[in-house]
């Protein structure tokens, strides 16, 4: 009993010490933000290796869940006659939940993970501290402009994914399962509306924010060498992951 | 001895969880010399460095460096003071993604207005004064450890600074490139006129490169002199410790 109570409270401390920890790090970047100097160059970096470089794999995903996605909700369509909609639904579903969702995960997992790895590494060979020492903030230098870079690229990028998916559902649904495609997009017109798509962009800001911010932090407190260094990189993406998800409901109930 | 003390530590305590590293620890480096701090690997040497920089705070006591308490001063009131010293890290830390060129360049393009021009030609400079001429278009991951260390120390000396410090400069370098680092240290001194705090555990150079030694032990320092004051020093945890025996107070296992 004893042991049990004393393991729940030491998940809260950790718990309570991350959720400190992070909060002070946006805080700390974010009083960077307006101060210069502005990190031009490092920025345009970051808006390529976190966006640019994700436009295959988001490409690629998004395409298949389109396609699943149509073929799925037309099985079940067809059992009452609808799927004429299969497109009204592909395009809500990836507008408002799937783009932006699939989008973080795999840019978690490509970048928030090489973030993660990138800052551990700089950490446990003290470059960290070899910026410090040289009198030039690491936040600054290090965290803001990934995260900026996060904000501004994951709803481009998701934004692409919503494209792609509806395209993916296209072929699939009007050219391999013979839905009529002009009706296919007339739905879509009828149906989706601007706040949906507004919606997926604002969740996918916070995505992005999210992904970057806790690469940023599991990078900045690694600790231990080449094992430290792989231990923050799994956490950054378990924790980027399950933040994303749990982030994706409350942002959904509050933007209802 | 200089009468200034440019860097002064007085009643420093510093304690992680229940290990207590520092304990009312008193530090005074005269300026214009190369100091020695020696002690046991693990003995808090380190600690003690990244306090003189900023990089830790004391639990307790004052950090005076030039006249200046840094030890309650926020990060950026400590980006001035950091201006005044270079560091040479134990693995050199030197920034992987960039050339040795970029690296040594990097303080210079942040922290001066100089031109493009007038960078490289620092830059060149403080390369040759190291030995490493044309080794500026090398990745740091394609030299050797005393490549790595040399560069590490034309970076330090980038900006000309009034005091440079050491952690643990020749360890895991073979015989001949430690002498040649700790050469390389006397002349930081002698040329650049900085002073040269050094914490190493290598006795024979710190006799040989140190105008001043302190023997770190037990969270304070218990010896303080030249070299030929410390060979002599009347206590067994100091002549054990210079003498490298393994009987003796300090107990090791």
């Amino acid at each position: 009993m004893t042991q049990l109570v004393s393991a729940l409270g030491s998940v809260a401390l950790t718990i309570s010490r991350d959720a400190g920890r992070i909060i002070l790090l946006l805080m700390e970047a974010l009083g960077w933000l307006f101060r210069p100097p502005w990190r031009w160059r490092l920025f345009f970096k970051q808006l390529e290796f976190i966006g640019v470089n994700s436009v295959f794999v988001v490409a690629l995903t998004s395409l298949f869940t389109g396609m699943v996605l149509a073929l799925q909700t037309y099985y079940a369509f067809r059992m009452f006659s609808a799927e004429t909609l299969v497109g009204a639904t592909v395009a809500l579903s990836m507008a408002r939940e799937l783009g932006p969702v699939i989008t973080a995960l795999m840019v978690t997992g490509r970048a928030g993970s090489a973030i993660a790895a990138e800052i551990g590494t700089m950490r446990v060979t003290e470059q960290v501290d070899a910026l410090s020492v040289m009198a030039i903030n690491p936040v600054q230098y290090l965290v803001l402009p990934r995260i900026v870079a996060g904000v501004i690229m994951v709803p481009l990028l998701s934004a692409l994914s919503v494209f792609i998916g509806v395209v993916g559902g296209y072929l699939v649904g009007v050219r391999l399962l013979g839905i009529h495609g002009g009706i296919f997009m007339n739905k879509i017109y009828e149906f989706v509306e601007l706040s949906d798509i507004y919606n997926g962009l604002v969740k996918a800001a916070c995505f992005g924010l999210i992904l970057t911010l806790v690469g940023c932090y599991k990078g900045f407190y690694t600790r231990g060498g080449a094992e430290g260094v792989g231990r923050a990189t799994t956490q950054a993406v378990v924790l980027s992951s399950v933040l994303i998800l749990t982030f994706d409901y409350i942002l959904t109930a509050l933007m209802m | 001895m200089s009468a200034e003390p440019i860097i002064e530590l007085r009643h420093v305590h510093k304690s992680f969880g229940k290990d207590h590293v520092l304990r009312g620890l008193d530090l005074a480096v005269p300026k214009d010399s190369v100091s020695v701090i020696i002690g046991r690997s693990g003995g808090g040497k380190s600690v003690l460095l990244k306090h003189v920089i900023g990089l830790m705070r004391p639990d307790q006591g004052q950090v005076i460096i030039d006249g200046q308490d840094i030890a309650r001063l926020s990060e950026r009131q400590l980006a001035p003071v950091r201006r005044k010293f270079g560091m040479l890290f134990q693995e050199s830390a030197l920034f992987d993604s960039m050339t040795v060129e970029e690296n040594v360049a990097f303080p210079l393009l942040e922290h001066s207005r100089k031109s493009r021009r007038e960078v490289l030609d620092i830059v060149a400079a403080k390369l040759a004064a190291v030995g490493l001429k044309d080794k500026g278009q090398k990745l740091p991951s394609e030299l050797s450890g005393g490549m790595r260390k040399r560069v590490g120390l034309a970076r330090a000396l980038a900006l000309d600074p009034k005091i440079v410090l050491f952690d643990e400069p020749t360890s895991g370098l073979d015989p001949v490139m430690a002498a040649a680092i700790n050469e390389l240290i006397v002349r930081t001194q002698s040329e650049f006129g900085a002073t040269c705090v050094v914490i190493s555990h290598d006795i024979s150079a710190a006799m040989s490169t140190g105008h001043r030694l302190f023997m770190l032990f037990d969270g304070t320092i218990i010896a303080e002199g030249s070299p030929e004051q410390i060979r002599d020093w009347d206590d067994e945890v100091v002549q054990q410790f210079i003498h490298g025996r393994a009987e003796g107070p300090i107990q090791v296992i």
